[in-house]
């Protein structure tokens, strides 16, 4: 087992280990609603739009999670504001929003020099995490829970009968924002692990694979967060002992966790009895 | 029903069908208004002697339409009494159950009920919507379906107490899908889905009762219960508005008929039902 233990004598092990759950079950908790709700596409946007945020602030000198959660929570209102007269289709107004701004990170990171500074960002870096970094995506990570703790009843209902939600007097497009700013700050959360671009695999993938397990949401909610820590852990000790990206490797752990349960999945099983 | 009489029609939060075992907590649930309301507190008391439903004048478009799907429509609904609303398809008769439970602005006109705008009094109106409205799909089970319609009452924050279980078990029972309570809402049949809906506008506990289509397409057993159901409620001193097409049944199970042809009130023709005055 020293294999195993071994590495955690490394404070930026101890720092990372920590990271990757905490990372993991926030973003698959969040990842389960981000399934249900059909808003995949909305999550992948999302976490290439805080990249401009990432780089200005870097640029200015200024705390790089304020950006992000600047550009990441300005891009969800953008989005809702785009599509809400339904004059454009929601994923016509996330594809033009997200490009945009995706567009507009990349122009900033080409004004500087040294471009390799933001290859932590764009496929982020777990063994990177600072005891810094790490209060922080507590906080976050704390402050995203609490909120789908408190509202999971809202969140729940409007995501499968937005009518009756109407009916009712709760309005459904506002706790869709909520949502979205949520997803946001998520995201911003995740980026330490596998950085803008993989990000999204961490919200989608751990949430489908627990979804093909059970017809339970609290379950679901509990599985894709089993699921996805345990990819983080994977990938920071594969980065580790065969030094490869680490956002890469938490996100084909989690790939590798859906692929087994499709295929465990799909072969026939024994007959229940009765 | 002997229990019926002490709460029915005092409140307008009422139990549909208090049962012997629920009647302490049926009577708290009766009185109790939300901490924080997710119309945002705005509340108001029925009006006396106001009809249940008052629509005066309604125009109403769906977004993106030229023709408006209602056009200058008026009834009033007196408290107590069963009404069909009649029409081919297209006709209007969604669109109007809509506009009154809020899910349409209307372009003019006003809708009251009990004598209050729709936005002051979401707990008092139950709204049963056409089956495709909702995501069948979504992990959740019946029981919870069911007490979705108890949070109108609970608002903001607050979680179902005991109480709300035990009135969701006792309607669950009252419908026949007691068993099916732990069923993922997409493994149900289509009348099951229906009697669920139903089990959950009954949760609401509400006076006005708006059913769109309750019996298309359904089975026989879900029919009877779905049936007997609502009369029961209209004994209980419910009123309750249904969009139908089925002619046949009128006389014997309404108070009243409102037909509606391209969004506009059309006569009757000869020999059909129209029962007691809706001006």
């Amino acid at each position: 087992m020293s294999w195993l233990t071994g590495p955690l004598q490394y404070s930026f092990m101890q720092t990372g280990a920590v990271a990757a759950v905490l990372i993991g079950a926030t973003c698959a908790i969040l990842g389960v609603y981000v399934v249900l709700r059909g808003m995949a596409f909305m999550g992948d946007a999302l976490s290439h739009t805080v990249l401009p945020g990432l780089v200005a602030a870097y640029l200015l000198g200024v705390n790089l999670l304020g950006g992000a959660i600047v550009a990441g929570v300005a891009t969800a209102l953008g989005v809702g504001w785009l599509s809400r007269r339904q004059s454009l289709r929601e994923d016509t107004a996330i594809g033009i929003t997200f490009t945009g701004m995706f567009a507009l990170g990349v122009l900033l990171m080409s004004t500087v020099s040294s471009f390799r500074d933001f290859t932590h960002m764009l496929f982020g870096n777990i063994l990177g995490v600072t005891s810094g970094d790490l209060i922080a995506i507590s906080i976050l990570a704390a402050l995203v829970l609490l909120c789908l703790f408190l509202f999971h009843k809202e969140l729940e209902l409007t995501s499968f009968d937005p009518t009756h939600a109407e009916v009712i007097g709760l309005r459904a497009d506002r706790v869709r924002y909520g949502l979205l700013i949520l997803l946001a700050l998520t995201v911003v959360v995740g980026i330490q692990a596998v950085g803008v671009v993989l990000i999204s695999a961490l919200l989608i993938t751990p949430a489908a694979t627990a979804s093909l397990l059970t017809k339970s949401l609290p379950r679901m909610m509990l599985l894709s967060a089993a699921f996805a820590s345990a990819s983080g852990l994977a990938g920071l000790y594969a980065s580790y002992y065969l030094n490869v990206s680490s956002g890469a490797a938490i996100v084909l752990s989690c790939t590798a966790l859906f692929i087994a349960v499709s295929i465990l999945g799909s072969l026939p099983t024994p007959k229940a009895t009765g | 029903m002997n229990s019926v009489g002490e709460i029915g029609g005092a409140s307008f939060a009422s139990v549909p069908f208090p049962t012997p075992g629920s009647r302490s907590g049926a009577k708290r649930i009766a009185s109790r208004l939300p901490v924080f309301s997710y119309a945002g507190g705005r509340h108001a008391d029925p009006v006396p002697d106001a009809a249940a439903l008052a629509v005066c004048s309604l125009r109403a478009s769906h977004p993106g339409m030229e023709h408006p799907a209602l056009d200058g429509v008026s009834l009033r609904i007196p408290s107590g009494t069963r009404v069909a609303l009649v029409g081919p398809n297209g006709s209007g008769k969604s669109t109007l159950l809509k506009a009154v439970v809020g899910l349409l602005r209307p372009e003019s006109g006003s809708i009251l009920v009990h004598g209050n705008p729709v936005g002051a009094c979401h707990h008092r109106v139950a709204y049963l919507p056409q089956r495709g409205e909702i995501d069948w799909r979504f992990p959740i089970n019946v029981r919870k379906l069911v007490m979705t319609g108890r949070y109108v009452h609970l608002g903001w924050l607050k979680r179902p107490g005991r109480e709300d279980h035990e009135l969701v078990h006792d309607i669950l029972a009252r419908l026949g899908i007691e068993d099916l309570s732990s069923r993922q809402i997409g493994q149900l049949s289509g009348g099951q889905q229906q009697r669920a809906l139903l089990a959950r506008s009954l949760a609401q506990g509400s006076d006005l009762l708006l059913l769109d289509e309750p019996l298309a397409a359904v089975d026989a057993e879900t029919r009877e219960k779905i049936s007997a159901v609502i009369r029961e409620l209209w004994e209980s001193g419910k009123t309750i508005v249904t969009a139908t097409h089925d002619l046949e049944s009128l006389s014997s199970d309404f108070d009243a008929a409102f037909y509606l042809r391209e969004g506009r009130e059309a006569a009757p023709e000869a020999e059909a039902f129209t029962g007691i005055p809706l001006r």
